[in-house]
């Protein structure tokens, strides 16, 4: 499978990405030095904790933060081929919707309340696709019959409230899927969902991309979203990737000490209703103030010694395609 | 004939959803504001007829007016209502139903050009300010600080003594007195909308600013600017019977009603009521008509609110 990735170009390519914001209060250094890439087709799950930087990564790839006060340095960030930050705010606004899309957190908040769903959804379509009125419909009654929703003719006539969360979320992915995107970025898509609709969700990104070839981010902080849909999983903490491997192996041999904290904190419905649930001790570090030369987990970490405080860990392939940044594991393996 | 036996086993259950969820009849969407004006809204519907009924007398003043509005009869100084004086006549023997029917035309004038432009200017500064931000925002603010920071009357005086007198002067001082302070109303709506998740979303799907202000700022701010606008028209209506109270008005022998009001009305007052009351009267059904009518196409053009109108495409 990795060589699989290998042989193929990235699609995204990150090096070195560097997101700060400066605020009144000092700086806040959300995302530090991260590289990753993402290939065509692949799904790849981003797990952390709340503020750990996923979301800013991604809506950093799509120029969504406001600069100033924000500032997104990186050694490289091309998207097939075309270096994102170097591209005017024109230039970006074609690919966004069009070839980078994306589905946010709330379905609830994120469609607009006083527009019709019809509206919404042509807007996307009109601003990319450039069609006229007869197909324009057509195309949207065509994607909110493929996210599975009923009477498409009558739906995009309703207003969002009209809609459930559930129908709205689908709304969202049929609004992200509408312009065949290379890449969709899945913003914690199921966090306001109820449980039995997160499973539906999830899945209907997942197929749909696949038959669209589209390669999919699911960013999540939860372990149970990204188990059954994703391919590979990059577990970030502190605004840094500490661990990056196939999902399978991920969950079979969890190597940085992070990660394996966070699998034993999932709650088990096989185990005693008594036990305490395992949680990782302390909270993450502030990132508006300076973090230690080290590693940012070290105040945390079970296994971490002096070594770990002083000396930055390397992201270093244990095993084929396993990438993990910490100095105990790297040594022992 | 085949193919037409065979459309005819259709499952029962699918054709009674069918009617079920097809909407009974579709009318353009003007008419559906009607109708839900008057079936849910009956004091703002009220509201719309005093409105209407201001409008029609203004469009048709000279139909309805039994005499010129200037011209004086003779003897009949202050004469209570009658057969021949609908409303009486004021203190230079006019015919006062005559000068109310032609009042409409200046009251109307003047209230919807003076809040047709305070309201652009302040949607107009209120979104840009507001959704830029900025340094842009911060010296607009201040501009607007400074002009809120003086009593309103003092402004249009100030305009009105540079400006000089004249219907159209009367207009702009009523609109640079009153678009500060609804700017700053429209600017702190579009604060809150903008950093709203479906504008990020607009975003993300590669819109414009340009589209982003007009396609989902502008429609969510619409509330507070339809408030805004329709209590603004009352109070330009009044506003303007002061400046003619002081004297700024729009120049006689133009029938205004503030000046009716506030010339022979107050000189007249207990020889003849009648001088201070219909023009009076006229004033606060303008008013009254506007508030009502405004509070509810507020109510049922926001989609949000409970009792929002659904309207379709």
């Amino acid at each position: 499978m990795e060589t699989a990735q290998t042989d193929k170009k990235p699609i995204l390519d990150v090096d070195g990405l560097d997101v700060k914001f400066f605020l009144r209060d000092g700086t806040l250094n959300a995302v530090r030095d991260i590289s990753f890439a993402l290939y065509p087709g692949e799904s790849l799950g981003v797990v952390g904790e709340s503020g750990c930087g996923k979301s800013v990564t991604f809506l950093s790839v799509m120029r969504l933060i406001q600069v100033p006060p924000g500032k997104i340095q990186a050694t490289t960030l091309r998207f097939d081929g075309t270096d994102l930050l170097k591209l005017t705010e024109k230039e970006m606004q074609q690919i966004r919707g069009n070839r980078i899309s994306m589905v946010f957190q709330d379905p609830m908040t994120s469609l607009n309340p006083v527009l019709t769903i019809g509206k919404q959804m042509k807007e996307v379509i009109k601003l990319h696709l450039k069609l006229k009125e007869p197909e324009l419909e057509d195309r949207c009654i065509e994607l909110l019959t493929k996210v599975g929703i009923s009477e498409p003719k009558m739906r995009l006539g309703s207003y969002p409230h009209q809609l459930s969360g559930g129908l709205r979320q689908r709304v969202m992915i049929a609004i992200a899927l509408s312009c065949n995107p290379t890449i969709l970025l899945a913003d914690e898509p199921t966090t306001a969902l109820d449980v039995t609709i997160q499973d539906q969700i999830l899945r209907l990104i997942r197929s749909l991309a696949k038959d669209l070839g589209a390669a999919t981010v699911l960013i999540t902080h939860n372990f149970g979203a990204v188990a059954g849909t994703t391919d590979r999983i990059m577990v970030m903490y502190a605004g840094k990737i500490v661990e990056s491997t196939s999902t399978p192996d991920l969950f079979k041999e969890p190597l940085h000490p992070y990660t394996r904290g966070l699998l034993k904190s999932i709650p088990r419905v096989d185990k005693e209703a008594q036990e305490k649930l395992f949680s990782i001790a302390g909270a993450p570090p502030d990132l508006m103030r300076e973090l230690v030369k080290g590693c940012a987990f070290i105040a945390r970490c079970p296994v971490g010694d002096d070594y770990c405080f002083h000396h930055l860990p390397p992201m270093v392939e244990n095993r084929p395609g396993h990438f993990v940044s910490c100095w105990k594991v790297s040594h022992a393996a | 004939m085949e193919s037409s036996s065979q459309e005819k086993i259709i499952d029962p259950v699918s054709v009674r959803v069918e009617e079920i969820i097809t909407p009974p009849k579709r009318h353009h969407w003007i008419i559906d504001l009607f109708i839900q004006l008057v079936k849910t809204k009956p004091l703002g519907a009220f509201g719309g007829l005093l409105v209407l009924g201001m409008v029609l007398m203004a469009i048709f003043a000279p139909v309805i007016a039994p005499y010129d509005p200037n011209a004086m009869h003779g003897e009949k100084i202050v004469a209570p209502p009658s057969m021949t004086f609908f409303l009486g006549t004021d203190a230079l023997a006019r015919d006062m139903f005559s000068r109310i029917a032609y009042g409409a035309r200046v009251s109307m004038t003047v209230g919807l050009g003076a809040v047709g432009l305070s309201t652009l200017l302040s949607t107009l500064i209120g979104i840009i300010s507001g959704y830029y931000g900025g340094t842009f925002d911060t010296i607009v603010q201040r501009i607007v600080d400074a002009i809120m920071s003086f009593p309103w009357l003092v402004i249009m005086l100030t305009v009105m003594a540079i400006l000089g007198p004249g219907q159209l002067n009367v207009i702009l001082a009523l609109a640079i007195a009153g678009f500060a302070g609804a700017s700053r109303v429209v600017r702190s709506a579009v604060l809150a909308i903008k950093e709203s998740d479906y504008v990020m979303a607009a975003k993300a799907i590669g819109c414009k600013n340009r589209t982003i202000l007009i396609r989902h700022i502008l429609p969510n701010v619409a509330a507070p600017i339809i408030v805004l606008a329709t209590l603004g028209l009352g109070n330009t209506i009044l506003a303007e019977a002061s400046l003619s109270f002081l004297g700024f008005g729009v120049p006689p022998p133009a029938p205004s009603w503030g000046r009716m009001l506030s010339g022979d009305g107050i000189n007249y007052m207990l020889k003849g009521p009648w001088l201070a009351i219909f023009p009076g009267l006229a004033i606060s059904a303008g008013v009254f008509g506007f508030n009502m009518l405004g509070d509810a196409l507020r109510d049922l053009l926001d989609p949000k609110l409970t009792g929002g109108m659904r309207l379709r495409r």
